[in-house]
């Protein structure tokens, strides 16, 4: 993980330079005593990690980060706590360390980054395939007929083909739950039964082991129902 | 009363004597120049520099395993911002011993 420390103080980055030099994954390839310095490089230079001070003269840590257009994640390194609310209002803000920083706490933090860079490379693949295909075509009486895939509700298998319900118009396919079910983006859809797939985003009603989509009355599988509550935004 | 100690930078340099010394060292060349600024920023009673100093400063109090000096600075810092000079007398006491010990390290 390439990362850089920018903070005013020398003592201050001599100690970043120690701790990272005790974890292997860390590569730290640039010390900055000012953010401005900084700016500069990481417009010619990709990095994965920011250890940055906030109290410096001149150009703060947070004045800093409102100049980021492609943040990497950063970690604030601070004697100060009172800035920490106004820090974790940034989703690329990982974590918050206070002066003097010793070395089981920073590992913590380190172990931190890399969930977060794990967490998001899941939903990065899920965002490309929602982006990418955001409509497919079924074959009926060798017409293709292109289907909008959030105008769809409901899919239902009977037998060899499936009934795709949409909002204007249902279209009965020769195909199978599991084919469709690959078509589809994952954050939108939910196989809630062997038989039924849903648009989570059209669920009306949900009641003991059944939901209520349009005017129609699904069930939920038991194994299904935890991941279906899991998925609702739930007040 | 507190007294300074290595207990952190020991920790920080997990038996690495080059390490320990390259610590040791920022501190001992670094203090002497911090010391300076801040006295010269109170002579020009100039509170933003004061501020920036008393927190530079602090932060080789907080190394040192000041403790307690390490929050009476951060108090004095927040005093500043308000234009007063609550906590001078403590904080210069703490450079002064903190001088003292790196003479002896």
């Amino acid at each position: 993980m390439n990362c850089i420390v920018i903070d005013d103080e020398n003592m201050a980055r001599v100690i970043i330079r120690t701790l990272c030099d005790q974890i292997e994954s860390l590569n730290l390839v640039e010390e900055f005593s000012d953010a401005i310095q900084a700016i500069k490089f990481l417009n010619e230079n990709k990095v994965d990690l920011i250890f940055l001070d906030i109290h410096m003269p001149n150009f703060s840590g947070l004045d800093f980060i409102k100049t980021l257009k492609n943040p990497p994640k950063i970690i604030f390194t601070t004697s100060d706590p009172q800035f920490a609310i106004e820090a974790f209002e940034y989703d690329f803000i990982v974590d918050y360390l206070l002066k003097p920083i010793e070395l089981p706490r920073f590992q913590k933090a380190i172990s931190k980054v890399k969930k977060t860079q794990i967490q998001s490379a899941i939903p990065a693949k899920e965002t490309n395939k929602d982006s990418v295909e955001n409509d497919f075509y079924i074959n009926i009486d060798r017409r293709l007929i292109k289907i909008d895939l959030p105008t769809i509700y409901l899919i239902e298998a009977k037998g060899d083909y499936i009934n795709i319900k949409t909002e204007d118009k249902n279209y009965v396919v020769h195909s199978t739950l599991k084919k469709i079910e690959e078509k589809l983006p994952e954050s939108l859809f939910l196989k809630v039964h062997r038989s039924y797939i849903i648009n989570l985003k059209k669920i009306i009603d949900i009641e003991d082991n059944s939901v209520l989509i349009k005017k129609d009355v699904v069930p939920v599988s038991r194994s299904k129902r935890p991941e279906l509550m899991k998925r609702l935004d739930l007040l | 009363m507190e007294t300074p100690n290595l207990n952190y930078i020991n920790q920080l340099a997990r038996g690495d004597e080059e390490v320990k010394k390259t610590l040791i060292n920022v501190i001992k060349t670094e203090f002497p120049g911090e010391e300076k600024e801040y006295v010269n920023s109170i002579k020009e009673k100039d509170f933003k520099k004061i501020e920036d100093n008393v927190h530079r400063l602090k932060h080789k109090f907080s190394i040192l395993g000041l403790e307690n000096n390490y929050k009476m600075a951060n108090d004095f810092e927040h005093n500043l911002r308000e234009c007063s000079f609550k906590g001078q007398q403590d904080f210069e006491k703490a450079l002064i011993i903190i001088s003292k010990y790196l003479q002896t390290i």
